[in-house]
């Protein structure tokens, strides 16, 4: 508990505005979050629920709409908002990396691998052309991709799926990030080739120390693969905390719901427990509780007034009336 | 176990698909798709089908909705082969069998009322006036948890899992017995998979419908099937109970593909066994079992004879392993 975070967000909101600034909606709400060095966090929501939204603003890639309203992101101390585009650039690709659902839209399909696996030490490190490409073997080595040799010199197109994805894989570890944010990294991937895949990142995460951010919509990805977990709702984190226990013990209605309704594999065919309703529009949720309407525990209290973090246990925080200790 | 015959049945059935090779080389080669699969749904069961992407799943189900035509084998449709079906017959077939697709946003059409989309069927197959058109919509949308309401809007104006209410109730409109159903919750949010899953199972008991199940995702396979068939490049490699084959598979095929699928708790803890390699070309597939280069099992007799489905402890596995003869 000692060493200090690698990523310390605080009270972070991100909102996307319309043109005439009539309609917001609150991708990202006064969201803090801590993670250390080594350390694996999983994000899940679901669609809309502003995972991704908040990938992109660690990376300051918002789109013109989105407005960072509030906070600080602090990446080993340094406050990532407060960095000009031009620093941000610097910051990108060498200390935070990411990983993207499609490896095909994250590929040019115009050049090489080897000259893709390499740009990112020859724009950071200033490695030449020859360098690039003797590293960009090791790399595709590391990675796994057989006859790195040959490899290097073909394009995207003569690959497989789970191929292309572990060549982002070594784009991404090729400056060595502290920081890797793989966004829903194997959704695309076959059920075998993604278990090549997160063994993969398992092993490059030991052997660089890498922080890991999981954004995913699977609850079985993050029960395999990370120690912290932050479920999203609304644009609101409404729970937090170590994997285990948050698998355990759910706090909040949301993550019980949500863990209750998953088919198991070995499985007694009794009926799943369905979350009731649909995810709220975010431009206009509803009052107090965003998840008020679909809850289960509900009482009078969510419908009007918005819940503060309650601590629940050992770093496990619940937005829910229910863990009020008052 | 029912006691009646099967609602559908398919022997040796086998879908090539020629192909040209190079442009003026008129050398063809042939995609085995489907070659030489054997199985049969129990009436008001379900039988899941697994497998990657390329093994066949896709093709097995157009096979079956006759929107493919077999390159060898038949399909028995209670009791009657579908190959000495002609004109009426067959039109009975086609109402009998119906279709859920994938994306409920790419299968309905988005200039039609919901009204006129679950209508549709009625109207082009039976001469029924507009006053039980109606009143026939108005059960159907009650059946899947649909408002009255919902008839008279248009599908934007729905979530994805109430569409895929509508495309169920699209599905049921002429009571048909048996409904194909190829990855019907992948394309939907976490919390509404459950609500789909429940509905589907609901129906089934309600109105004794037998389901061809075509997922990717295991666990919602085990969950939904009564029995399993496990794919590899066209050809069923193990089939049996649900219960049977996902508490304790045995082809290694089946071992790692279950041992890939990720856990529902992080004190799940499961064998690993990642496969080397990708799924091969349906077009070359290799000699003997198809299996066998990315087989941890492999013997030299793999590489040299094609296994056949044998009994193995309660179910059938297509693997030289069990079959022990001299």
């Amino acid at each position: 508990m000692s060493t200090p975070p690698l990523l310390e967000i605080r009270n972070l909101s991100t909102h996307f505005v319309s043109a005439r600034g009539k309609r917001v909606v609150r991708a990202v709400n006064d969201l803090s979050l801590t993670l250390r060095a080594g350390e694996t966090l999983g994000i899940v929501g679901e669609s809309g629920s502003g995972k991704s939204t908040l990938a992109l603003t660690i990376l300051r890639l918002l789109p013109p709409a989105a407005r960072i309203v509030q906070g600080e992101i602090n990446l080993d101390g340094e406050d990532l908002l407060k960095k000009s585009d031009a620093e941000m650039r610097h910051i990108r690709g060498k200390r935070i990396a990411m990983i993207l659902q499609d490896p095909m839209a994250s590929l040019n399909p115009l050049f090489t691998i080897g000259d893709q696996v390499g740009e990112p030490m020859r724009v950071h490190e200033g490695v030449s052309r020859g360098g690039a490409w003797t590293r960009a073997k090791e790399l595709l080595k590391a990675v796994r991709i057989s006859a790195p040799e040959t490899r290097v010199g073909e394009y995207p197109h003569q690959m497989s799926g789970g191929m292309r994805q572990r060549i982002v894989g070594a784009i991404a570890i090729s400056c060595e990030p502290a920081l890797l944010i793989a966004d829903e990294p194997t959704t695309s991937l076959d059920v075998t080739i993604q278990a090549q895949y997160l063994k993969l990142l398992r092993d490059l995460q030991h052997a660089h120390h890498l922080a890991l951010i999981f954004i995913t919509h699977n609850l079985g990805i993050v029960a395999k693969m990370c120690d912290q977990v932050a479920v999203m709702y609304a644009g609101r984190m409404v729970e937090s905390g170590p994997v285990r226990q948050i698998f355990n013990a759910p706090a909040h209605p949301y993550t019980e719901a949500l863990l209750q309704s998953i088919p198991r594999l070995v499985d007694n065919r009794q009926r799943l427990t369905a979350i009731d309703g649909q995810p709220p529009d975010l431009a206009a949720p509803p009052a107090g509780c965003a998840f008020h309407p679909r809850c289960p525990k509900v009482v009078e209290r969510c419908s009007l007034e918005e819940p503060p973090g309650f601590a629940v246990a050992e770093s496990q925080t619940a937005r829910c009336w229910l863990r009020d200790p008052r | 176990m029912s006691a009646n015959g099967p609602v559908l049945e398919a022997v040796k059935l086998t879908k090539h698909f020629a192909v040209k090779r190079g442009l003026f080389s008129g050398s063809r080669g042939v995609v085995r798709a489907v070659d030489g699969i054997s199985f049969a749904i129990p009436t008001g069961q379900t039988l899941g089908v697994v497998g990657e992407s390329g093994c066949g799943k896709t093709t097995t189900a157009k096979l079956v909705l006759l929107l493919e035509q077999p390159t060898g084998g038949l399909i028995r449709f209670e009791g009657r082969d579908l190959e000495t079906l002609g004109g009426t017959n067959l039109r009975d077939y086609r109402r009998s069998v119906q279709a859920v697709f994938q994306d409920p946003y790419a299968s309905l059409n988005p200039r039609m009322r919901v009204g006129t989309i679950i209508a549709e069927p009625l109207v082009t197959n039976e001469t029924v006036e507009a006053a039980e058109v109606r009143q026939r919509v108005r059960g159907l949308l009650d059946v899947v948890g649909l408002p009255d309401r919902a008839a008279d809007l248009f599908p934007h104006e729905f979530s994805g899992g109430q569409r895929q209410r509508i495309a169920i109730a699209r599905s049921l409109a002429l009571s048909p017995k048996l409904i194909v159903l190829d990855e019907p919750v992948s394309a939907l949010d976490v919390s509404i998979r459950a609500q789909i899953l429940n509905l589907l199972r609901d129906l089934q008991a309600q109105l004794g419908l037998s389901y061809l199940f075509i997922a990717h995702d295991l666990a919602a396979v085990a969950h939904m099937s009564h029995q399993i068939a496990v794919m590899y490049l066209g050809q069923i490699v193990e089939t049996g109970a649900a219960e049977t084959v996902a508490r304790e598979p045995k082809h290694p095929y089946t071992q790692a593909l279950f041992s890939a699928a990720l856990p529902s708790h992080p004190e799940e803890v499961r064998e690993e066994i990642i496969l080397p390699g990708e799924v091969p070309s349906p077009l070359n597939p290799p000699a003997g079992c198809r299996f066998h280069p990315r087989c941890p099992f492999s013997m030299p007799r793999c590489s040299a004879e094609e296994p056949r489905l044998l009994p193995v402890e309660g179910r059938l596995a297509a693997c030289h392993l069990y079959d022990q003869k001299p």
